[in-house]
């Protein structure tokens, strides 16, 4: 569904990424692990066209390298950023319809089951985004992605800060993504969630994949985890 | 009293004629961080189309016709100008605005003339809309003010309720966000610029015609303009609002006071009165300053509040 073969990606002249390989085929929860810094980020965001990049980028057969972010979009990919980025000015519901690409946009989800799934944005609806707690932002960042109906969605550390019973809910949430038939590609730093719910797993180091395989094979495999994972 | 009515009537009208300018220039900025230095550039030319399309079909037409022009016309100069020159930066953004701003000032003297050109008021609105004692209210006045607030309510309405406004709104803050949600940023980049130049147009057909349309007029207002947007805090439009309106009341009443100081004093036998130089200093007119007036406050906001009326802090 997703493959990206020898991507490599820049900062100005820095240059961040040397070379990625990965893939995600269609209904699968992949994630993307490592320390801070190793370019996990940067990685969502050249696919999502987002930085200056090099290489393939192949979403259902087709090329994305070098697209517009709007167009990568439309194509079927969501994103949902670290920072939290909701627009504050904007109310919560204003927020989840900005996420569908049209107004009368049709898809697996809409917003009630947003409201259902998390009742405190439904409390929220007609507040500014700006004033939810940080875990509500969170929260309404993702749900505005799947509002544009992705058939792959990117999440970039979505449990990063939040308490541990938002961070189970998280974990709901994701099975009840692919459940509905999306794939996820989870940025993850913790191993929590990702061992379980996860298919298989890229660890990645320097701007390089450094390991790739499923969770049984991560758990066995103290020497990635002590070299790459654990601080 | 009469007169302080008239003349807050009158600074209302050109206060909200400058926010229509201001408006487009900080919704622009906003969004792409280009100061915009043609921005007035295109408040003149829709005063010349204007005066060019009314004196061939009429004032009515002109006032449609016009602001469209120059609304395409600035989609097109943001569409195949600004968006190749935005690549090498925004130094580069800013000087290629102020290239076509002196473009502008040196093509339509070459077209129209050095000399002010006869763009009158319509027929249909050369009377006194109403007269209080001994000062009169002219009837264009009122338009100017009734065409400057639908475009104000309209504006709102469409930034705040629709569709298109939300995003608009949204990619003030996170354009990218907004891309990655499969919104077509650049074109609502182009929209918003089209619009902008549209109302600054707007504001040339209605204004030229009560002020004076010349060469110089894009000079004139532009920096005016431009002392809103600092001084409203830039990228702010609550705060290029206020400024629009105080800054138009203040020159309006500004050029009406004809007091100085040496008036203030008259009558008592102030003993400073007999240096010559204060002499002179204190019998400046307050209509002798006005021009200078708004400078001031843009002086005096950069010392004691550089962020603006609105701005945040950077
Ligand atoms: N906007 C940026 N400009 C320059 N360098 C950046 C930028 N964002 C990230 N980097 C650098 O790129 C590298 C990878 O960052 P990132 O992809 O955010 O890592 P991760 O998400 O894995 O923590 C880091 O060394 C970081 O300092
Ligand atoms: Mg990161």
């Amino acid at each position: 569904m997703l493959q990206l073969d020898d991507v490599h990606a820049y900062y100005g002249k820095s240059h961040v990424l040397h070379g990625v390989n990965m893939r995600v085929r269609p209904g699968e929860i992949v994630s993307l692990l490592g320390r801070n810094g190793v370019g996990r980020s940067t990685t969502v965001k050249a696919i999502m066209g987002l930085v200056a990049m090099k290489g393939s980028v192949l979403f259902k057969g087709e090329e994305l390298a070098g697209l517009e972010s709007h167009k990568i979009a439309r194509r079927g990919l969501g994103y949902v950023p670290e920072d939290r980025s909701v627009f504050p000015t904007l109310t919560v519901r204003q927020n989840l319809v900005l996420g569908m690409k049209s107004r009368r946009q049709k898809g697996r989800w809409n917003i009630d089951d947003m409201f259902t799934l998390f009742p405190s944005l439904r409390e929220r609806a007609d507040t500014a985004a700006g004033v939810l707690s940080g875990g509500e932002q969170q929260m309404l960042t993702l749900c505005r992605t799947l509002m544009g109906d992705p058939d792959l969605i990117m999440i970039d550390e979505p449990t990063e800060g939040l308490a541990p019973k938002i961070v189970a809910q998280v974990g709901e949430l994701l099975e009840e993504i692919k459940n509905r038939g999306v794939s996820i590609l989870l940025v993850e730093q913790k191993l929590t969630i990702a061992l379980a719910i996860s298919q298989r797993l890229y660890v990645m180091g320097h701007g390089q994949i450094v390991f790739e395989g499923t969770p049984e094979d991560l758990r066995s495999n103290s020497t990635v985890r002590k070299e790459w994972l654990e601080v | 009293m009469e007169f302080f009515l008239t003349s807050l009537l009158n600074g209302l009208s050109y206060g909200l004629l400058l926010f229509m300018l201001s408006s487009g220039l900080t919704l622009i900025f906003s969004m792409m961080g280009v100061l915009n230095f043609a921005h007035a550039s295109f408040y003149m030319l829709g005063a010349y189309f204007a005066y060019q399309i009314s004196s061939a079909i009429g004032f009515w037409p002109a006032l449609v016709i016009a602001p469209l022009v120059l609304g395409l016309a600035g989609a097109l100069l943001e569409r195949y100008g600004l968006r190749t020159v935005h690549k090498s930066g925004h130094v580069a953004e800013l000087l290629f605005t102020v290239g076509v701003a002196l473009l502008v000032e040196e093509i339509v003297p070459l077209i129209w003339g050095r000399m002010a050109v006869k763009y009158a008021i319509p027929r249909e609105l050369d009377f006194t809309l109403f007269s209080l004692f001994s000062t009169s209210f002219p009837a264009y006045r009122g338009f100017m003010l009734l065409v400057s607030v639908g475009m104000m309510v309209l504006l709102y309405v469409v930034l705040t309720r629709s569709r298109i406004g939300l995003i608009i709104q949204a990619a003030l803050t996170h354009p990218e966000m907004v891309g990655a949600l499969g919104h077509n940023v650049p074109r609502v980049f182009m929209l918003v610029f089209g619009v902008g130049t549209a109302l600054a147009g707007l504001a040339g057909v209605i204004g030229g015609n009560a002020f004076v349309t010349e060469p110089s007029m894009a000079a004139a207002v532009g920096s005016i303009v431009f002392v809103i947007a600092v001084v409203g805090g830039l990228g702010s439009l609550e705060g290029a609002f206020i400024a629009s309106l105080v800054l138009g009341i203040i020159q309006t009443f500004s050029v009406a006071l004809d007091y100085s100081l040496s008036d203030l004093f008259a009558g008592s036998e102030v003993a400073l009165l007999h240096d010559e130089a204060l002499r002179s200093l204190f019998s400046i007119r307050i209509s002798q300053m006005a021009p200078m007036i708004p400078y001031l406050v843009m002086v005096l906001m950069l010392i004691f509040r550089p962020q603006g009326l609105m701005g945040k802090r950077e």
